[in-house]
């Protein structure tokens, strides 16, 4: 997984599928890059991601809950369009990690 | 019921294999030349059927998972997932959303909810110790097939 550090910025690049079984790797490498680098942002870029269930709404609740202890924010960015039904129906939105994106990407309130 | 065309897997409750299910029966509904998000929902709902099993139906445990998709008419599939796992004792508490019996493995508790919102009807049916079988059915838009 590609990540960046750009001052108290940390961003992963997730690719391929998200489901119960890749979940815990992401999962892991996310905690322990969290845990050795303490930034005050975390950003999860979805660029990359083909298909995801559920279990990447646990994974992106789970990482807001580390941020949330660390004194951090958490932030998912470039949601592709087929993702965008789950991220909807998950209430994630009500959170406010969602990016905001001017063009083309809307979601319900 | 006519039945068009069917198919069965079986497969071993392992997580490494919830990509294979959906990808299986995404690969058998193709020929309906479902549209990108109907294959998109299609596949969402078997992966959320399919963990349930791995992760509630056997937990810590190995067993089997069978899927048989069929073909019927008007472009309906409809997707029978089952297993001979612990089974559930209260189906309605288990499909309201958020709720989960495994929080400490950061499943969302939304398993049931998305099955549903991405299928035109869910069905379970259930026995504390036998198992549990989902019926997921959803009707694929109209589209130009040649039959």
């Amino acid at each position: 997984m590609k990540t960046t550090m750009n001052g108290n910025e940390l961003t992963l690049y997730l690719t391929g599928e998200i489901d119960h079984h890749s979940a815990r790797r992401i999962r892991e490498t996310a905690d322990g890059l969290v845990q050795q680098k303490h930034p005050t942002l975390l950003k999860l870029n979805f660029a990359g991601v083909d298909f995801m269930d559920s279990s990447g709404i646990g994974l992106i609740m789970g990482r807001y809950r580390t941020m949330l202890l660390y004194g951090g924010t958490l932030q998912v960015t470039e949601v592709p369009r087929e993702l965008r039904k789950m991220m909807e129906l998950s209430g994630l939105n009500s959170l406010g990690v969602l990016e905001r994106r001017s063009e083309s990407c809307e979601y319900t309130e | 019921m006519n039945i068009l065309n069917e198919t069965t897997i079986t497969f071993e409750s392992r997580s490494s294999n919830e990509s294979f299910a959906r990808s299986a029966v995404a690969a058998f509904v193709s020929q309906l030349d479902p549209t990108v998000s109907e294959v998109s929902d299609i596949k969402t709902a078997v992966s959320e059927a399919v963990t349930n099993c791995v992760v509630h139906a056997y937990q810590n445990t190995y067993g089997k998972i069978k899927i048989h998709v069929r073909i019927l008419p008007e472009n309906t599939v409809s997707i029978k997932i089952s297993d001979k796992g612990c089974g559930i004792e209260d189906i309605h508490k288990a499909m309201e959303p958020l709720y989960t019996t495994s929080p400490q493995e950061e499943r969302a508790g939304l398993g049931f909810a998305v099955m549903q919102s991405f299928c035109d009807a869910v069905s379970v049916r259930s026995k504390v110790g036998k198992g549990t079988t989902v019926t997921l059915c959803k009707k694929l838009s109209p589209r130009y097939r040649n039959d």
